[in-house]
């Protein structure tokens, strides 16, 4: 097991305003931690500064070696632009080896492969001619995925994955995503759904702007911070 | 005909610099329809037209004078699309028809509205200048070298920036670039085209596509083949019937798009069946 990230009283943000101040905390190799907490409390900015696109304004982030070679995977909120955008799944998918591509201007046969492997993990590499726009939003995730795996096979930052899907595909996306973390993907997710995500992360994180708790699953049902959002199971 | 409309020296610079303006604005047109940037285009023009008539009533020559302008406008026009802090599409048509009124107001107490204006307004054959189509075979390098040696990073800035940025790609460089291509073609072309039809060169030619094609690969094919033909088509609809001709070119754009809006429900229909 090695330490893939490490924050000590980490502050990240904009010009004038930090939106996450004094955070610390640690990604295992293998992890599965959930970063809940209410709209603008900072989450997507600390995945922002976990990616390496925002510098920390104070404290000290650690990021392992090896992910800073090939880079984090990440599954961005999804934008309106890309509902009706005209690409094939193959193509969507293969955009993910771009980290791999430096200067050179085509892909090679291995980054080919990568991307067909990584389809095929995700059960997709029959819908690899289809067109992006005319999938499911379950199928959709499941590119988005496959493309995050073809930049790295070692961590993945999932950034609200189940907004705008309906229940069912919710329940599989959590499927997979534990079946990606039993095969040894280390998996930070950022989500609203704070009841769907206890029974699958291994830890919890609760931003509002500091961090609130931070800890196990069973921990966290237990403690007053909790309350507010899961609500209805006071003593 | 075609030979005898090749023997007028004017109508071969039109069509040699038309052809290489509307590829380059059919291959950037498609970047920036599809992040939803095409008011860009629009406004551009605009601030194209207002650049120009100071330039003509000052007496400088019109395109070392409104390139350095409408390429600022670009830059101003992405930051206020990207930042998202004043409603983008409001800011555009504010700069727009702000440019447009200094455009007029500087002629009418200079030189008046003649034919120079009207010209740019909506267009004039006559325009392509030996240094227009020596301009337009340069850009026209510079976007198709973009095109190959970028595609795939193109393909991802497009699709999703944020998922660009991640895997280290310079999103914010890809699009200035694009913005200042367009800002070039835009220039280069309005004079042919005229200032109020030629947004209509980088909007069409990729919305039709789209309606077509399930892969980004073929929406640029079709987009770049589709702007040349229509464009020619265009051209020698405007020669054989005298019409004007950046108005002939949208018409005949705009007769491909109604065209693959037909065959998409006829399509359509017989799936349904």
């Amino acid at each position: 097991m090695s330490t893939l990230i490490t924050c000590e009283h980490v502050d990240f943000g904009y010009e004038n305003q930090d939106a996450v101040i004094d955070l610390s905390m640690k990604v295992e190799e293998g992890d599965y931690l959930c970063v809940v907490g209410a709209n603008g409390s900072g989450k997507s900015t600390l995945v922002k500064g976990l990616l390496g696109l925002l510098k920390p304004t104070g404290g000290k982030l650690t990021v392992a070696e090896e992910l800073r070679r090939t880079g984090i995977g990440y599954l961005p909120q999804q934008t309106a632009a890309q509902r009706d955008f005209p690409a094939t799944v193959w193509e969507v998918v293969l955009s993910g080896a771009l980290s791999r591509m430096g200067n050179r201007p085509f892909y090679t046969p291995a980054e080919r492969k990568l991307a067909a492997d990584s389809m095929e993990k995700l059960g997709i590499s029959d819908l690899r001619k289809r067109c992006y726009r005319e999938l499911s939003g379950g199928q959709q995730q499941r590119v988005l995925i496959a493309r995050a795996l073809c930049a790295t096979s070692r961590m993945l930052i999932l950034d609200e994955p189940v907004t705008g899907l309906d229940p069912s595909a919710i329940q599989e996306l959590y499927r997979l995503v534990r079946k990606l973390n039993q095969e040894g993907v280390t998996i930070l997710m950022v989500s609203h759904d704070v009841s769907g995500i206890l029974g699958q992360a291994s830890r919890i994180l609760h931003l509002q702007q500091k961090a609130l708790f931070y800890g196990t699953p069973e921990e966290y049902v237990k403690s007053p911070v909790s309350r507010t959002f899961l609500g209805g199971e006071e003593q | 005909m075609i030979l005898e409309m090749l023997s007028y020296p004017f109508l071969v610079r039109a069509f040699a610099g038309g052809i290489l303006v509307s590829l380059c604005a059919a291959l950037l047109g498609v970047s920036l329809v599809l992040k939803r940037y095409s008011m860009i285009g629009d406004g551009l023009s605009h601030v194209s037209f207002g650049a120009l008539s100071v330039a003509l009533a000052a007496g400088w020559s019109p395109l070392p004078v409104s390139i350095p302008v409408v390429v600022l406008a670009a830059f101003f026009l992405l930051r206020i699309t990207e930042s998202g802090k004043m409603k983008s599409d409001a800011a555009i048509a504010m700069i727009s028809a702000s440019a447009l009124a200094i455009g007029i107001t500087v002629t009418s107490l200079t030189t008046g509205m003649t034919t120079d204006v009207s010209s740019y307004m909506f267009g004039s054959i006559l325009a392509m200048s030996r240094a227009d189509v020596r301009l337009a075979v340069a850009l026209s390098l510079v976007v198709l070298g973009m095109f190959v040696f970028c595609y795939h990073k193109i393909f991802a800035v497009t699709f999703d920036e944020n998922f660009a940025k991640a895997t280290g790609v310079k999103v914010s460089l890809y699009n200035v670039v694009i913005a200042v291509l367009t800002a070039v073609t835009i220039v280069l072309g309005m004079r042919m085209m005229g200032a109020m039809l030629i947004s209509s060169l980088i909007i069409f030619p990729a919305l039709t596509s789209m309606r077509v094609f399930k892969s980004f690969r073929g929406v640029v094919w079709s987009s770049a083949v589709l702007s040349v033909v229509c464009f020619c088509v265009g051209m020698t609809v405007s020669y054989r019937f005298s019409t004007p001709a950046g108005a002939s070119v949208v018409l005949v754009n705009l007769a491909a798009f109604l065209l693959s809006c037909a065959v998409q429900a006829a399509v359509r229909a017989v799936r349904a069946r």
